[in-house]
Protein backbone atom coordinates (compact mmCIF):
# COMPACT_ATOMS: atom_id res chain seq x y z
CA UNK A 1 0.00 0.00 0.00
CA UNK A 2 1.17 3.38 0.71
CA UNK A 3 3.71 4.77 3.67
CA UNK A 4 3.82 2.89 6.31
CA UNK A 5 2.46 3.62 9.82
CA UNK A 6 5.31 3.74 12.54
CA UNK A 7 2.95 1.69 14.94
CA UNK A 8 2.60 -1.63 12.55
CA UNK A 9 -0.91 -2.71 14.01
CA UNK A 10 -2.72 0.26 12.16
CA UNK A 11 -1.40 -0.79 9.19
CA UNK A 12 -2.94 -4.38 10.10
CA UNK A 13 -5.80 -2.73 10.40
CA UNK A 14 -6.08 -1.04 6.86
CA UNK A 15 -5.01 -4.20 5.46
CA UNK A 16 -8.24 -5.84 6.88
CA UNK A 17 -10.41 -3.41 6.41
CA UNK A 18 -9.32 -4.01 2.66
CA UNK A 19 -9.32 -7.27 2.83
CA UNK A 20 -13.17 -7.48 4.58
CA UNK A 21 -14.33 -4.49 1.60
CA UNK A 22 -12.80 -8.03 -1.29
CA UNK A 23 -14.55 -10.05 0.23
CA UNK A 24 -17.48 -8.52 0.82
CA UNK A 25 -17.57 -7.05 -2.74
CA UNK A 26 -16.45 -10.88 -4.48
CA UNK A 27 -19.70 -11.70 -2.35
CA UNK A 28 -21.86 -9.01 -4.01
CA UNK A 29 -20.66 -9.46 -7.21
CA UNK A 30 -21.20 -13.47 -7.11
CA UNK A 31 -24.82 -12.62 -6.08
CA UNK A 32 -25.56 -10.37 -8.89
CA UNK A 33 -23.96 -13.29 -11.44
CA UNK A 34 -26.19 -16.01 -9.80
CA UNK A 35 -29.41 -14.12 -10.09
CA UNK A 36 -28.88 -12.71 -13.53
CA UNK A 37 -27.50 -16.28 -14.70
CA UNK A 38 -30.41 -17.81 -13.11
CA UNK A 39 -32.95 -15.71 -14.77
CA UNK A 40 -31.15 -16.24 -18.32
CA UNK A 41 -30.83 -20.03 -17.59
CA UNK A 42 -35.05 -20.18 -16.19
CA UNK A 43 -33.55 -22.57 -13.66
CA UNK A 44 -34.93 -21.91 -10.06
CA UNK A 45 -32.84 -24.46 -8.15
CA UNK A 46 -29.87 -21.91 -6.92
CA UNK A 47 -32.82 -19.23 -5.36
CA UNK A 48 -32.77 -20.76 -2.27
CA UNK A 49 -28.58 -20.42 -1.40
CA UNK A 50 -28.70 -17.13 -3.40
CA UNK A 51 -31.32 -16.08 -0.40
CA UNK A 52 -29.79 -17.68 2.19
CA UNK A 53 -26.59 -16.47 1.55
CA UNK A 54 -27.70 -12.57 1.71
CA UNK A 55 -27.23 -12.83 5.47
CA UNK A 56 -23.52 -14.00 5.06
CA UNK A 57 -23.26 -10.38 3.25
CA UNK A 58 -24.94 -8.56 6.20
CA UNK A 59 -23.11 -10.08 8.67
CA UNK A 60 -19.55 -8.57 6.74
CA UNK A 61 -20.96 -5.25 6.74
CA UNK A 62 -22.09 -5.38 10.46
CA UNK A 63 -18.86 -6.90 11.31
CA UNK A 64 -16.80 -3.93 9.09
CA UNK A 65 -18.65 -1.19 10.78
CA UNK A 66 -17.23 -2.22 14.21
CA UNK A 67 -13.98 -2.84 13.15
CA UNK A 68 -14.29 0.57 11.14
CA UNK A 69 -15.65 2.11 14.61
CA UNK A 70 -13.15 0.49 16.43
CA UNK A 71 -10.23 1.93 14.43
CA UNK A 72 -11.58 5.45 14.64
CA UNK A 73 -11.84 4.78 18.46
CA UNK A 74 -8.66 3.70 18.89
CA UNK A 75 -6.46 4.87 16.15
CA UNK A 76 -7.83 8.59 15.83
CA UNK A 77 -6.99 8.28 12.40
CA UNK A 78 -6.29 11.13 9.98
CA UNK A 79 -6.27 11.87 6.65
CA UNK A 80 -6.04 9.79 3.70
CA UNK A 81 -6.57 7.01 6.93
CA UNK A 82 -9.55 8.51 7.99
CA UNK A 83 -11.01 8.99 4.32
CA UNK A 84 -10.13 5.33 3.82
CA UNK A 85 -12.14 4.13 6.97
CA UNK A 86 -15.30 6.23 5.85
CA UNK A 87 -15.12 5.02 1.85
CA UNK A 88 -14.88 1.56 3.82
CA UNK A 89 -18.02 2.42 5.66
CA UNK A 90 -19.88 3.55 2.60
CA UNK A 91 -18.50 1.20 0.20
CA UNK A 92 -19.97 -1.56 2.15
CA UNK A 93 -23.03 -0.52 2.91
CA UNK A 94 -23.64 -0.20 -0.59
CA UNK A 95 -22.14 -3.37 -1.14
CA UNK A 96 -24.75 -4.94 0.85
CA UNK A 97 -27.91 -3.00 -0.69
CA UNK A 98 -26.21 -4.71 -4.13
CA UNK A 99 -26.56 -8.19 -2.51
CA UNK A 100 -30.55 -7.07 -1.34
CA UNK A 101 -31.04 -6.16 -5.25
CA UNK A 102 -29.93 -9.58 -6.39
CA UNK A 103 -31.94 -11.18 -3.62
CA UNK A 104 -34.70 -9.19 -5.16
CA UNK A 105 -33.87 -10.44 -8.33
CA UNK A 106 -34.02 -13.83 -7.86
CA UNK A 107 -37.41 -13.83 -5.80
CA UNK A 108 -38.95 -12.05 -8.99
CA UNK A 109 -37.74 -14.72 -10.91
CA UNK A 110 -38.76 -17.25 -9.14
CA UNK A 111 -42.03 -16.00 -10.02
CA UNK A 112 -41.38 -15.20 -13.70
CA UNK A 113 -39.95 -19.13 -14.04
CA UNK A 114 -43.13 -20.58 -12.31
CA UNK A 115 -45.96 -18.45 -14.21
CA UNK A 116 -43.91 -18.18 -17.91
CA UNK A 117 -45.91 -20.61 -20.42
CA UNK A 118 -43.77 -18.97 -23.19
CA UNK A 119 -40.20 -17.11 -22.70
CA UNK A 120 -40.79 -13.31 -22.86
CA UNK A 121 -37.00 -12.77 -23.70
CA UNK A 122 -35.08 -10.04 -22.93
CA UNK A 123 -32.07 -9.14 -24.69
CA UNK A 124 -31.51 -5.38 -23.24
CA UNK A 125 -31.75 -7.64 -20.04
CA UNK A 126 -28.86 -9.49 -20.03
CA UNK A 127 -26.51 -6.83 -21.82
CA UNK A 128 -27.74 -4.45 -18.89
CA UNK A 129 -26.99 -6.79 -16.36
CA UNK A 130 -23.60 -8.02 -17.49
CA UNK A 131 -22.48 -4.36 -18.21
CA UNK A 132 -23.40 -3.76 -14.66
CA UNK A 133 -21.33 -6.43 -13.37
CA UNK A 134 -18.03 -5.31 -15.42
CA UNK A 135 -18.60 -1.66 -14.01
CA UNK A 136 -18.76 -3.37 -10.14
CA UNK A 137 -15.73 -5.47 -10.67
CA UNK A 138 -13.82 -2.66 -12.46
CA UNK A 139 -14.36 -0.08 -9.78
CA UNK A 140 -13.76 -3.00 -6.47
CA UNK A 141 -10.25 -3.28 -8.67
CA UNK A 142 -10.15 0.72 -8.57
CA UNK A 143 -10.69 1.06 -4.99
CA UNK A 144 -8.12 -1.86 -4.12
CA UNK A 145 -6.10 -0.07 -6.27
CA UNK A 146 -6.34 3.46 -5.38
CA UNK A 147 -7.33 4.00 -8.70
CA UNK A 148 -9.64 7.44 -9.24
CA UNK A 149 -9.07 7.47 -13.02
CA UNK A 150 -10.62 3.57 -13.75
CA UNK A 151 -13.16 4.84 -11.10
CA UNK A 152 -14.40 7.83 -12.90
CA UNK A 153 -14.49 5.55 -15.56
CA UNK A 154 -17.14 3.36 -14.41
CA UNK A 155 -18.87 6.49 -12.95
CA UNK A 156 -19.20 7.51 -16.87
CA UNK A 157 -20.35 3.87 -18.03
CA UNK A 158 -23.23 3.87 -15.81
CA UNK A 159 -24.83 6.47 -18.27
CA UNK A 160 -25.25 3.22 -21.03
CA UNK A 161 -26.70 1.36 -18.35
CA UNK A 162 -29.63 3.81 -17.60
CA UNK A 163 -30.28 4.20 -21.87
CA UNK A 164 -31.33 0.99 -21.80
CA UNK A 165 -33.09 0.82 -18.71
CA UNK A 166 -35.07 3.72 -20.28
CA UNK A 167 -35.51 1.93 -23.61
CA UNK A 168 -36.31 -1.42 -21.85
CA UNK A 169 -38.72 0.37 -19.65
CA UNK A 170 -40.50 1.62 -22.91
CA UNK A 171 -40.67 -2.04 -24.28
CA UNK A 172 -42.01 -3.43 -21.75
CA UNK A 173 -44.53 -1.03 -21.09
CA UNK A 174 -46.14 -1.28 -24.98
CA UNK A 175 -45.91 -5.25 -23.95
CA UNK A 176 -48.50 -4.67 -21.04
CA UNK A 177 -50.46 -2.64 -22.61
CA UNK A 178 -50.82 -4.70 -25.89
CA UNK A 179 -51.02 -8.11 -24.30
CA UNK A 180 -52.45 -7.93 -20.84
CA UNK A 181 -52.26 -11.74 -19.93
CA UNK A 182 -47.87 -11.09 -19.83
CA UNK A 183 -48.71 -7.79 -17.41
CA UNK A 184 -47.33 -9.78 -14.19
CA UNK A 185 -44.25 -11.24 -16.05
CA UNK A 186 -43.39 -8.31 -17.76
CA UNK A 187 -44.25 -5.76 -14.81
CA UNK A 188 -41.60 -8.36 -12.70
CA UNK A 189 -39.12 -8.01 -15.72
CA UNK A 190 -39.75 -4.20 -15.53
CA UNK A 191 -38.64 -4.18 -11.58
CA UNK A 192 -35.80 -6.61 -12.02
CA UNK A 193 -34.92 -4.23 -14.68
CA UNK A 194 -34.96 -1.18 -12.30
CA UNK A 195 -32.92 -3.00 -9.94
CA UNK A 196 -29.96 -3.49 -12.37
CA UNK A 197 -30.52 0.31 -13.21
CA UNK A 198 -30.11 0.62 -9.35
CA UNK A 199 -27.18 -1.04 -8.91
CA UNK A 200 -25.68 0.56 -12.04
CA UNK A 201 -26.22 3.74 -10.02
CA UNK A 202 -24.73 2.35 -6.75
CA UNK A 203 -22.01 1.24 -8.17
CA UNK A 204 -21.12 4.43 -9.35
CA UNK A 205 -21.42 5.73 -5.74
CA UNK A 206 -18.67 3.57 -4.91
CA UNK A 207 -16.46 4.83 -7.86
CA UNK A 208 -17.55 8.23 -5.81
CA UNK A 209 -16.15 7.18 -2.75
CA UNK A 210 -12.59 5.65 -4.97
CA UNK A 211 -12.50 8.95 -5.89
CA UNK A 212 -12.79 10.73 -2.72
CA UNK A 213 -10.13 8.37 -1.48
CA UNK A 214 -7.82 9.18 -3.30
CA UNK A 215 -8.22 12.97 -3.90
CA UNK A 216 -10.52 14.10 -0.57
CA UNK A 217 -13.12 15.53 -2.89
CA UNK A 218 -16.35 14.42 -5.11
CA UNK A 219 -15.94 14.41 -8.55
CA UNK A 220 -17.17 17.73 -9.76
CA UNK A 221 -19.27 17.66 -12.42
CA UNK A 222 -22.54 16.12 -12.26
CA UNK A 223 -22.93 12.65 -14.24
CA UNK A 224 -25.01 13.22 -17.50
CA UNK A 225 -28.10 11.70 -16.61
CA UNK A 226 -29.57 9.27 -19.63
CA UNK A 227 -32.30 7.64 -17.35
CA UNK A 228 -35.30 9.34 -18.71
CA UNK A 229 -38.12 6.23 -17.74
CA UNK A 230 -39.34 8.45 -15.30
CA UNK A 231 -40.48 10.39 -17.67
CA UNK A 232 -42.56 7.86 -19.91
CA UNK A 233 -45.73 7.34 -19.62
CA UNK A 234 -48.39 5.34 -21.97
CA UNK A 235 -50.34 8.10 -23.43
CA UNK A 236 -46.56 9.43 -24.95
CA UNK A 237 -45.98 6.17 -25.91
CA UNK A 238 -49.12 5.84 -28.04
CA UNK A 239 -48.85 8.94 -29.38
CA UNK A 240 -46.01 8.18 -31.41
CA UNK B 1 -15.43 25.08 14.05
CA UNK B 2 -15.57 27.37 11.00
CA UNK B 3 -13.10 30.22 10.67
CA UNK B 4 -13.99 33.35 9.56
CA UNK B 5 -12.42 34.86 6.31
CA UNK B 6 -12.87 38.13 8.27
CA UNK B 7 -10.42 37.59 10.70
CA UNK B 8 -8.14 40.29 10.38
CA UNK B 9 -4.15 39.49 10.36
CA UNK B 10 -2.78 40.40 13.84
CA UNK B 11 0.62 39.00 14.10
CA UNK B 12 2.76 38.90 10.83
CA UNK B 13 6.03 36.71 10.48
CA UNK B 14 8.08 37.50 7.98
CA UNK B 15 11.61 35.97 6.85
CA UNK B 16 11.66 35.10 10.23
CA UNK B 17 15.28 33.49 10.59
CA UNK B 18 16.73 32.12 14.09
CA UNK B 19 20.52 31.37 14.82
CA UNK B 20 21.65 29.40 18.26
CA UNK B 21 25.10 30.61 17.98
CA UNK B 22 25.93 28.95 14.67
CA UNK B 23 23.07 26.36 14.30
CA UNK B 24 20.12 27.91 12.68
CA UNK B 25 16.78 26.56 14.00
CA UNK B 26 14.15 28.91 11.85
CA UNK B 27 15.27 29.04 8.04
CA UNK B 28 12.76 31.80 6.90
CA UNK B 29 9.29 31.28 8.22
CA UNK B 30 6.41 33.64 6.94
CA UNK B 31 3.20 32.80 8.71
CA UNK B 32 0.31 35.14 9.43
CA UNK B 33 -1.64 34.75 12.42
CA UNK B 34 -4.74 35.62 12.82
CA UNK B 35 -6.87 37.80 15.62
CA UNK B 36 -9.74 35.88 17.02
CA UNK B 37 -8.25 32.72 15.90
CA UNK B 38 -6.65 29.51 17.49
CA UNK B 39 -3.52 28.70 15.16
CA UNK B 40 -1.66 25.42 16.05
CA UNK B 41 1.56 24.87 15.58
CA UNK B 42 2.57 21.14 14.88
CA UNK B 43 5.64 19.49 14.11
CA UNK B 44 8.38 16.79 15.29
CA UNK B 45 10.55 17.65 18.04
CA UNK B 46 13.37 20.14 18.01
CA UNK B 47 11.60 21.56 14.63
CA UNK B 48 11.60 24.76 15.97
CA UNK B 49 7.47 25.47 17.44
CA UNK B 50 8.71 26.64 20.61
CA UNK B 51 11.53 28.86 18.84
CA UNK B 52 9.07 30.66 16.41
CA UNK B 53 6.63 31.01 19.86
CA UNK B 54 9.72 32.81 21.57
CA UNK B 55 9.93 35.34 19.08
CA UNK B 56 6.63 36.46 19.17
CA UNK B 57 7.44 38.11 22.88
CA UNK B 58 10.99 38.35 22.36
CA UNK B 59 11.93 35.68 24.60
CA UNK B 60 14.83 34.58 22.75
CA UNK B 61 16.46 38.07 24.01
CA UNK B 62 17.13 36.25 27.36
CA UNK B 63 18.64 33.10 25.41
CA UNK B 64 22.20 33.65 25.51
CA UNK B 65 23.85 33.83 21.72
CA UNK B 66 20.49 33.92 20.45
CA UNK B 67 19.68 35.69 17.29
CA UNK B 68 16.41 36.78 15.18
CA UNK B 69 16.43 37.92 11.85
CA UNK B 70 13.58 39.08 9.85
CA UNK B 71 10.11 41.07 10.97
CA UNK B 72 7.51 40.24 13.35
CA UNK B 73 3.87 42.81 13.48
CA UNK B 74 1.78 42.75 16.21
CA UNK B 75 -1.02 44.95 15.14
CA UNK B 76 1.30 46.15 12.36
CA UNK B 77 3.90 47.27 15.25
CA UNK B 78 7.21 45.57 14.56
CA UNK B 79 8.05 44.03 17.91
CA UNK B 80 11.61 44.10 17.45
CA UNK B 81 11.70 48.22 16.87
CA UNK B 82 13.56 49.83 19.92
CA UNK B 83 10.78 51.52 21.13
CA UNK B 84 9.51 48.64 22.15
CA UNK B 85 8.62 48.12 25.61
CA UNK B 86 9.77 44.68 25.77
CA UNK B 87 7.65 44.14 29.74
CA UNK B 88 4.75 45.85 28.49
CA UNK B 89 4.92 43.47 25.28
CA UNK B 90 5.16 40.71 27.31
CA UNK B 91 2.29 41.90 29.17
CA UNK B 92 0.57 42.00 26.12
CA UNK B 93 1.87 38.77 24.60
CA UNK B 94 1.22 36.30 27.46
CA UNK B 95 2.90 32.76 27.56
CA UNK B 96 2.70 29.53 28.84
CA UNK B 97 5.68 27.31 28.90
CA UNK B 98 5.99 23.65 28.09
CA UNK B 99 6.94 23.29 31.72
CA UNK B 100 5.26 24.71 34.55
CA UNK B 101 7.76 27.59 35.99
CA UNK B 102 4.73 29.40 39.22
CA UNK B 103 7.39 31.59 41.23
CA UNK B 104 8.07 30.41 44.53
CA UNK B 105 5.15 32.45 45.78
CA UNK B 106 1.86 31.61 47.42
CA UNK B 107 -0.77 30.70 44.44
CA UNK B 108 -2.38 34.23 45.04
CA UNK B 109 0.68 35.61 44.59
CA UNK B 110 1.51 33.89 41.55
CA UNK B 111 -1.95 35.02 39.92
CA UNK B 112 -1.91 38.58 41.65
CA UNK B 113 1.55 39.61 40.09
CA UNK B 114 0.89 40.60 36.68
CA UNK B 115 -2.03 42.48 37.72
CA UNK B 116 -0.32 44.29 40.34
CA UNK B 117 2.73 45.61 38.38
CA UNK B 118 0.60 46.38 35.78
CA UNK B 119 -1.49 47.98 38.32
CA UNK B 120 -4.59 46.15 36.96
CA UNK B 121 -6.60 46.34 40.39
CA UNK B 122 -7.67 49.69 42.20
CA UNK B 123 -8.17 47.95 45.41
CA UNK B 124 -7.80 44.41 47.38
CA UNK B 125 -11.30 43.50 46.08
CA UNK B 126 -10.78 44.22 42.68
CA UNK B 127 -7.21 42.37 42.78
CA UNK B 128 -9.55 39.22 44.52
CA UNK B 129 -11.46 39.25 41.99
CA UNK B 130 -8.97 39.18 39.14
CA UNK B 131 -7.45 36.32 41.01
CA UNK B 132 -10.68 34.15 41.39
CA UNK B 133 -11.93 34.47 37.70
CA UNK B 134 -8.67 33.80 36.46
CA UNK B 135 -8.37 30.75 38.67
CA UNK B 136 -11.61 30.02 37.46
CA UNK B 137 -10.84 30.14 33.79
CA UNK B 138 -8.05 27.90 34.13
CA UNK B 139 -10.03 25.69 35.81
CA UNK B 140 -8.07 25.61 39.47
CA UNK B 141 -10.21 27.23 41.66
CA UNK B 142 -12.16 24.39 42.91
CA UNK B 143 -8.93 22.68 44.08
CA UNK B 144 -7.07 25.58 45.68
CA UNK B 145 -10.09 28.24 47.18
CA UNK B 146 -9.12 26.98 50.44
CA UNK B 147 -5.20 27.01 50.44
CA UNK B 148 -4.81 30.19 48.01
CA UNK B 149 -1.86 31.38 50.67
CA UNK B 150 0.06 27.83 49.90
CA UNK B 151 2.83 28.00 47.99
CA UNK B 152 2.61 27.58 43.96
CA UNK B 153 5.48 25.30 43.49
CA UNK B 154 3.44 22.72 45.81
CA UNK B 155 0.99 21.94 43.25
CA UNK B 156 0.75 19.32 41.26
CA UNK B 157 2.72 19.42 37.54
CA UNK B 158 -1.34 19.69 36.41
CA UNK B 159 -1.94 22.06 38.64
CA UNK B 160 0.65 24.20 38.43
CA UNK B 161 0.50 24.47 34.53
CA UNK B 162 -3.60 25.73 35.57
CA UNK B 163 -1.87 28.35 37.61
CA UNK B 164 0.42 29.21 34.87
CA UNK B 165 -1.84 29.48 32.72
CA UNK B 166 -4.53 31.73 35.21
CA UNK B 167 -1.33 33.80 35.80
CA UNK B 168 -0.83 34.82 32.12
CA UNK B 169 -4.36 35.30 31.34
CA UNK B 170 -4.81 37.41 35.14
CA UNK B 171 -3.45 40.79 32.80
CA UNK B 172 -5.43 40.40 30.00
CA UNK B 173 -3.40 40.00 27.41
CA UNK B 174 -4.06 40.29 23.94
CA UNK B 175 -2.08 37.53 22.24
CA UNK B 176 -1.72 34.14 24.35
CA UNK B 177 1.06 32.28 23.45
CA UNK B 178 0.69 28.08 24.79
CA UNK B 179 3.70 25.95 24.24
CA UNK B 180 2.01 22.36 24.74
CA UNK B 181 0.05 23.75 27.93
CA UNK B 182 -1.72 20.30 28.62
CA UNK B 183 0.96 17.92 28.33
CA UNK B 184 1.08 17.04 31.81
CA UNK B 185 -2.78 17.63 32.27
CA UNK B 186 -5.42 14.88 33.16
CA UNK B 187 -8.32 14.60 30.36
CA UNK B 188 -10.49 16.60 32.41
CA UNK B 189 -8.20 19.30 33.12
CA UNK B 190 -7.70 19.27 28.93
CA UNK B 191 -11.04 19.65 28.31
CA UNK B 192 -11.41 22.72 30.64
CA UNK B 193 -8.12 24.60 29.10
CA UNK B 194 -9.63 23.21 25.64
CA UNK B 195 -12.54 24.98 26.77
CA UNK B 196 -11.01 28.33 27.68
CA UNK B 197 -9.23 28.59 24.58
CA UNK B 198 -12.34 28.74 22.99
CA UNK B 199 -13.25 31.54 25.24
CA UNK B 200 -10.53 33.26 25.14
CA UNK B 201 -10.66 33.44 20.97
CA UNK B 202 -13.58 35.54 20.97
CA UNK B 203 -11.26 38.68 22.61
CA UNK B 204 -7.62 37.26 21.65
CA UNK B 205 -5.14 36.00 19.73
CA UNK B 206 -3.96 31.95 20.51
CA UNK B 207 -0.69 30.33 19.59
CA UNK B 208 -0.71 26.81 20.46
CA UNK B 209 2.20 24.23 19.91
CA UNK B 210 0.62 20.92 20.63
CA UNK B 211 1.83 17.47 20.32
CA UNK B 212 -1.53 15.97 19.94
CA UNK B 213 -2.98 15.91 16.65
CA UNK B 214 -6.87 15.22 18.01
CA UNK B 215 -6.46 18.46 20.46
CA UNK B 216 -4.77 20.69 17.28
CA UNK B 217 -7.91 19.47 15.30
CA UNK B 218 -10.34 19.99 17.62
CA UNK B 219 -9.16 23.37 19.12
CA UNK B 220 -7.55 25.52 16.18
CA UNK B 221 -8.82 27.47 13.32
CA UNK B 222 -5.96 27.31 11.59
CA UNK B 223 -2.89 25.39 11.80
CA UNK B 224 1.33 25.52 10.50
CA UNK B 225 3.24 22.12 10.18
CA UNK B 226 6.70 23.07 11.04
CA UNK B 227 9.59 20.82 9.95
CA UNK B 228 13.32 21.13 10.20
CA UNK B 229 12.80 25.01 10.52
CA UNK B 230 10.86 25.96 7.84
CA UNK B 231 6.71 26.20 7.71
CA UNK B 232 6.00 22.98 4.97
CA UNK B 233 2.30 23.88 5.03
CA UNK B 234 -0.08 26.25 6.43
CA UNK B 235 -4.14 25.69 6.80
CA UNK B 236 -7.89 25.52 7.68
CA UNK B 237 -7.17 23.24 10.32
CA UNK B 238 -10.09 21.05 8.88
CA UNK B 239 -8.55 21.10 5.73
CA UNK B 240 -4.90 20.28 7.04
CA UNK B 241 -6.16 17.44 8.81
CA UNK B 242 -8.69 15.60 6.40
CA UNK B 243 -7.17 16.27 3.31
CA UNK B 244 -2.85 17.75 3.65
CA UNK B 245 -1.73 19.38 0.35
CA UNK B 246 1.59 18.00 1.06
CA UNK B 247 3.43 14.79 1.83
CA UNK B 248 5.38 15.95 4.48
CA UNK B 249 2.50 17.03 6.39
CA UNK B 250 0.19 13.68 5.73
CA UNK B 251 2.94 11.78 7.15
CA UNK B 252 3.28 13.15 10.19
CA UNK B 253 -0.32 13.85 11.01
CA UNK B 254 -1.29 10.15 10.66
CA UNK B 255 2.04 8.65 11.77
CA UNK B 256 3.37 7.40 9.06
CA UNK B 257 7.28 6.82 7.75
CA UNK B 258 7.98 10.45 6.20
N1 LIG C 1 18.37 27.50 24.11
C1 LIG C 1 18.82 26.85 23.04
N2 LIG C 1 20.14 26.80 22.77
C2 LIG C 1 20.60 26.16 21.68
N3 LIG C 1 19.81 25.52 20.79
C3 LIG C 1 18.50 25.53 21.01
C4 LIG C 1 17.93 26.18 22.14
N4 LIG C 1 16.61 26.03 22.09
C5 LIG C 1 16.35 25.30 20.98
N5 LIG C 1 17.48 25.00 20.34
C6 LIG C 1 17.57 24.22 19.09
O1 LIG C 1 16.73 24.77 18.12
C7 LIG C 1 16.02 23.78 17.40
C8 LIG C 1 14.52 24.00 17.56
O2 LIG C 1 14.18 23.78 18.92
P1 LIG C 1 12.76 24.09 19.51
O3 LIG C 1 12.83 23.99 20.98
O4 LIG C 1 12.25 25.35 18.94
O5 LIG C 1 11.94 22.85 18.88
P2 LIG C 1 10.43 22.40 19.15
O6 LIG C 1 9.79 22.30 17.80
O7 LIG C 1 9.79 23.27 20.14
O8 LIG C 1 10.63 20.93 19.73
P3 LIG C 1 9.77 20.16 20.87
O9 LIG C 1 8.56 19.68 20.17
O10 LIG C 1 10.67 19.01 21.24
O11 LIG C 1 9.49 21.09 21.99
C9 LIG C 1 16.49 22.45 17.96
O12 LIG C 1 17.47 21.94 17.10
C10 LIG C 1 17.09 22.81 19.29
O13 LIG C 1 18.14 21.96 19.63
MG1 LIG D 1 9.07 22.95 22.10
Amino acid sequence: MEDQHIVTAFDRDLAELNRMIAQLGGMAEQQLATATRLLDARDPAPIDALIAKDKELDALEFLLNERAIEMIAIRSPMATDLRRIIAAVKIASVLERIGDYAKNIAKRSRVIIASETNRSDSISLTRMASLVQQMLNQVLDAYATSDAESAIDVWDRDQEVDQLHTSMYRDLLQMISAQSEVAEVSSHLLFIAKNIERIGDHTTSIAEQVYFLVHGSLPSDDRPKADDSSGTNLGSQKKR
Amino acid sequence: MSDNPQNKVKIEARDVQVFYGEAQALHGIDLDLNANEVTALIGPSGCGKSTFLRCINRMNDVIDGCRVAGTITIDGQDVYSPEIDVVELRARVGMVFQKPNPFPKSIYDNVAYGPRIHGLAQSREQLDHIVESSLKRAGLWAEVRDRLSASGTSLSGGQQQRLCIARAIAVSPDVVLMDEPCSALDPIATAVIEELMEELRKDYTIVIVTHSMQQAARISQRTAYFHLGNVVEHGATQQIFTNPKNQQTEAYISGKIG
